[in-house]
């Protein structure tokens, strides 16, 4: 098994229609607490992540310079984060198609966690390796 | 400014506990509690300052609702809660959404019956179950359950909390879906039934507080036959015997508030809703090949309910449904009442040698009823010194005001020694 990450990105008005009333609201948490239910049950959901608010800041380069929100290319959204364990890149992305995210434009990133950057960690520190796995995050 | 119930916050309690245990885990009772306390004392806070809401009910959920991210937020580092949750506790991602569904009518009732099920554990004594019902599932204080049963109130909570120990080192609520099912539903059944009689027939002087009993056992009742695998044949003659009985609760105290006989009952003031409800429960038990004793017990009260007077009853019938309850579930009580019935379709001297010859009397020896019985015999075939001495015991052995003046005036009945 090895573990992948889901990056959820979505526009700003794509997120606005998920969540925009709170009957609509209702609904889409319901279809996206079954979906993560299903990846929990069946062994897949590795670390159950978070979702990321809207703003916040960005700082850039060695000048440290510090701008607002944390993108101006709103269509492009990170909504937040799941590690996945899956047995290869093309189950984790099967399992990705059942998001409920994609029904409103979102799109799913599966990014691989670098296994040799890990084994490297793990010899190095197993305490900090465990860590970056993501067993436990802080 | 609408009113505010009297017992708003006992009546959702059970409700509000049980969404609570099913995210915190039973393990947490004590957190569950502790946070709707908070909650209702939150709510209680504004609206001294406000009033009180257009829907209280609702507002409770809210606060309890956020009171429960709160805890969950601050604490999931530090706790587990519970297994059936996973991870998804976690995560902002589900948090809210897994409250929201712990709180739906549809969890709820359930949670509330895995919590029923889970306090008739068969390691408790059939006293601490009920204590643990009334408690968790009824919003009742110590203090109310110690008044319903006599029973001192330091005993209460040790019993309470005993239960709640047990029940929090249990991993998990019961699960409906166990193969032990059956058999812990024939307890449950069971406690339900000793709670109608506690609040029926019991020792408590108040009659509000046995009315109270009276509503809490239907309505937990009630949530059993909403469950499907639950609602045998069985549990509907157990509900249709509670309905019954209770259609007969305005009438059994006179309009002075004092206990009264069934002879001199006024049938008019019988509850004709709660009736029609037996009855149609009744004949839904009757489905299939079961008869409990709740079955032979509803009998007799359909054969009650169904007779104009008392001199229009049908006694054979209401004899033999106690012989054969008498085969099913003996007990002294049930003898009692059997005599009682075969003194009306045979006359006093019979119903005399029914009594005297129980088997296991001395166990009625607590009981006034049983001296009252032997009193009221006696009385009718004109024996009335006798009749004294007997109205004499049950006076002695009253368990309240309420039955001492209902001793007194059958003794004064009797006429003077002279």
């Amino acid at each position: 098994m090895s573990e992948f990450v889901y990056l959820f990105r979505s526009s700003e008005s794509q997120q606005r229609e998920f969540m925009g009333n709170p009957e609509r609201a209702q609904q889409s948490m319901q279809v996206w607490l079954a979906w993560m239910r299903g990846l929990e049950e069946k062994g897949h959901l590795k670390n159950p992540g978070q979702p990321l608010g809207h703003t916040g800041k960005v700082v850039r380069g060695k000048e440290k310079a510090v701008t607002d929100g944390p993108y101006i290319e709103v269509k492009d959204l990170v909504a937040g984060f799941i590690i996945v364990e899956a047995r290869d890149l093309a189950q984790a992305a099967e399992l990705a198609k059942g998001c409920p995210m994609l029904e409103g434009g979102g799109t799913v990133e599966v990014r691989p966690v670098d296994e040799a950057v890990l084994g490297l960690n793990r010899k190095l520190d197993p305490e900090r390796a465990a860590r970056w796995r993501g067993a436990r995050p802080e | 400014m609408p009113e505010l119930n009297e017992h708003l916050f006992r009546s959702e309690w059970g409700r509000l506990l049980a969404a609570l245990t099913r995210i915190f885990g039973v393990h947490n009772l004590a957190l569950a509690e502790d946070v709707l306390q908070d909650a209702f004392c939150r709510a209680l806070e504004v609206w001294k300052v406000r009033g009180v809401p257009e829907n209280p009910s609702a507002w409770l959920m809210a606060t309890a609702k956020n009171r429960a991210l709160d805890v969950v937020r601050r604490e999931r580092k530090a706790r587990t809660f519970a297994p059936e949750m996973g991870r998804l506790l976690e995560t902002e991602w589900t948090l809210a959404a897994l409250i929201d569904e712990a709180f739906a009518a549809e969890t709820i009732s359930d949670e509330q019956l895995r919590m029923m099920f889970s306090c008739c554990h068969p390691r408790l004594p059939e006293e601490a179950q009920l204590a643990l019902i009334l408690s968790i599932l009824c919003g009742f204080s110590a203090k109310e359950i110690a008044s319903a049963f006599l029973t001192g109130r330091a005993a209460i909570e040790k019993r309470i909390l005993r239960g709640k120990k047990l029940l929090a080192s249990s991993k998990t609520l019961f699960d409906l879906g166990d193969a032990g099912f059956a058999q812990r539903l024939s307890t449950v059944r069971h406690a339900l039934y000793l709670l109608f009689n506690e609040g029926y027939h019991g020792a408590s002087a108040k009659s509000a507080v046995r009315v109270e009993l009276c509503a809490e056992a239907l309505r937990l009742t009630a949530l059993l036959r909403k469950h499907p695998p639950a609602a045998t044949p069985t549990t509907n003659a157990l509900a249709a015997l509670m309905c019954l009985h209770a259609a007969r609760l305005p009438a059994r105290t006179d309009s002075a508030g004092e206990l009264s006989a069934l002879v001199d009952q006024d049938r008019s003031r019988w509850d004709a809703r709660l009736l029609s409800e037996g009855l149609a429960l009744f004949e839904r038990s009757a489905a299939g090949e079961e008869v409990s004793a709740y079955h032979l017990e509803a009998g007799i009260a359909v054969v009650h309910a169904s007779a104009r007077s008392l001199d229009e009853t049908d006694w054979a019938a209401i004899v033999s449904l106690y012989d054969r309850l008498m085969d099913m579930a003996p007990s002294p009580v049930v003898a009692l009442n059997r005599a009682i019935a075969v003194a009306q379709r045979d006359g006093a001297e019979r119903g005399l040698e029914e009594l005297y010859a129980i088997a296991d009397r001395d166990r009625l020896s607590d009981y006034p009823f049983y001296p009252a019985a032997l009193g009221e015999l006696e009385l009718r075939r004109g024996h009335r010194p006798s009749a004294r001495k007997h109205f004499q015991t049950a006076l002695r052995v009253a368990r309240n005001g309420m039955e001492r003046r209902f001793f007194e005036r059958r003794l004064r009945s009797c006429g003077s020694d002279a």
